[in-house]
């Protein structure tokens, strides 16, 4: 039997689907660690972006985490999750990590590409700093900001199945597992599912991303244009 | 520090492993995107496919392609065939839209000033094309270079090894040293990858060499 069709088999095995171990767990597992992740990334990476964009000042944070991305990510894992112990702490230490440069290279050019000569315009007229970044730079900048997301999303829905090889759950144990027992049919049926997913998630948030892009009322605010 | 003495020629052995796994994806995938995203630069809707076509293939996740690959390449999952042309359709993924925005920045006025002066097509891409976007282009391979020499460690789950080899030996073992040499083992080659690539761009475009000189130091 060819291994597409035991994939095929694997997948439409309704009682692979069922149980704390099934698929369906895992799926939703996997979403809920990644939706996790991508929320703590952005809560640190965007006010951090909006300071240093806004104020032009600590440009020197960008660099240095960009830097931080030339480290293996397996090697992270497997470092910290010896000093953090088992658990999902230290995939996710890890995963915050490699997941803050895009947010915030993303929203940082987008708030930097506002015009000077619109800041200083509301600034002339009476708006706080905070209003000028609220009702201008953020709405500037969102769609940038999205396409940052978008791509940290992806990494993280991708690294969590690498981070199987610790013992946390979502769609990877059935790779790692599968590994194990040599169960070839598993394995390519889960591969199949996370390349679905991530794939159906990248696509999904690049439509929602345009459609935003193209009806922006701000884009004339920014430098480019 | 015992560890380290005695296992030198182990890591030697790994790093030179690491670095030949990782040339052949950053050249292939350089050679393949350029030309590409070059071709499909000239047309509005080849041009917005790829930007497309390169989020949808770096949005696939590794090991499930590692895991995938030999069933479509009908390789054995050992071979290291498969980390290799996973290796390549991420530095292509990488490289086609850095390429594509390295191509749109030359000047207009240039390319048509080249025409003006009757050059061809191919002419006009090695010598003036090419040249003018060449920093750019540079920048894209550096990124390709530093990403797939951190992804080739991910071969070591399914067996293919690398210095990810320690990676995994180390948190077994729960040793972190090795974990660490392993780390800064790669973040060294990935360095290095990234000097020999710097000095090709001054050697083969001695004229951006006093720019970025100069924008490093305002920097």
């Amino acid at each position: 039997m060819n291994v597409f069709s035991q994939t095929l088999l694997w997948l439409g095995d309704a009682s692979n689907w069922e149980g704390t171990g099934g698929i369906s767990v895992r799926l939703v597992q996997h979403m809920q660690y990644s939706l996790a992740t991508l929320a703590i990334t952005c809560v640190i990476a965007i006010p951090l972006a909006c300071y240093i964009g806004h104020f032009g000042r600590a440009l020197f944070v960008i660099p240095v985490i960009n830097a931080l991305r030339a480290l293996p990510t397996l090697g992270m894992l497997s470092a910290l999750a010896l000093i953090f112990g088992l658990g999902i702490s230290a995939p996710m230490i890890v995963m915050v990590m490699f997941a803050i440069p895009p947010v915030l290279a993303a929203t940082y050019s987008g708030i930097a590409n506002v015009s000077q000569t619109t800041t200083h315009a509301m600034r002339a007229i009476g708006f706080s700093e905070w209003q000028i970044l609220w009702n201008v730079e953020l709405p500037t900048a969102f769609p940038a900001i999205l396409g940052g997301i978008r791509s940290a999303f992806t990494q993280i829905i991708a690294t969590w199945t690498v981070a199987a090889f610790l013992p946390v759950g979502g769609l990877g144990r059935f790779l790692i597992d599968g590994l194990a027992i040599r169960d070839y049919s598993q394995m390519l049926g889960a591969s199949f599912l996370v390349i679905g997913l991530s794939i159906a998630v990248d696509v999904l948030m690049l439509i929602v991303q345009n459609t935003i892009e193209r009806h922006s009322r701000y884009s004339q605010l920014t430098t480019q244009s | 520090m015992n560890w380290l003495i005695l296992n030198c020629a182990q890591i030697l052995h790994y790093a030179l492993q690491h670095m030949l796994l990782s040339v052949f994806p950053i050249l292939l995938g350089t050679l393949v995107a350029v030309p590409l995203a070059r071709l499909a630069n000239g047309f509005r809707l080849t041009r917005s496919s790829i930007y497309v076509a390169s989020s949808v293939l770096y949005a696939i996740p590794s090991l499930p392609l590692l895991i995938f690959l030999p069933a479509l390449l009908r390789t054995k999952i050992l071979n290291p065939v498969n980390i290799e042309v996973a290796l390549t359709i991420y530095a292509i993924a990488i490289m086609l839209t850095s390429a594509s925005h390295a191509f749109l920045s030359i000047d207009p006025s240039v390319i048509h000033a080249a025409d003006a002066m009757g050059f061809g097509a191919w002419k006009k891409f090695f010598q003036v094309e090419l040249p003018l976007a060449g920093s750019q282009l540079l920048a894209g391979i550096r990124v390709v270079s530093v990403s797939t020499i951190s992804l080739v460690t991910v071969g070591s789950l399914i067996g293919v090894n690398s210095l990810g080899f320690f990676f995994l030996e180390g948190y077994q073992r729960d040793f972190p040293l090795e974990i660490w040499v392993g780390i800064a083992a790669t973040a060294l080659i990935a360095l290095l990858f990234d000097q020999i690539l710097a000095i090709c761009g001054r050697v083969l475009m001695p004229w951006n060499h006093r720019r970025v000189t100069r924008e490093r130091s305002a920097a």
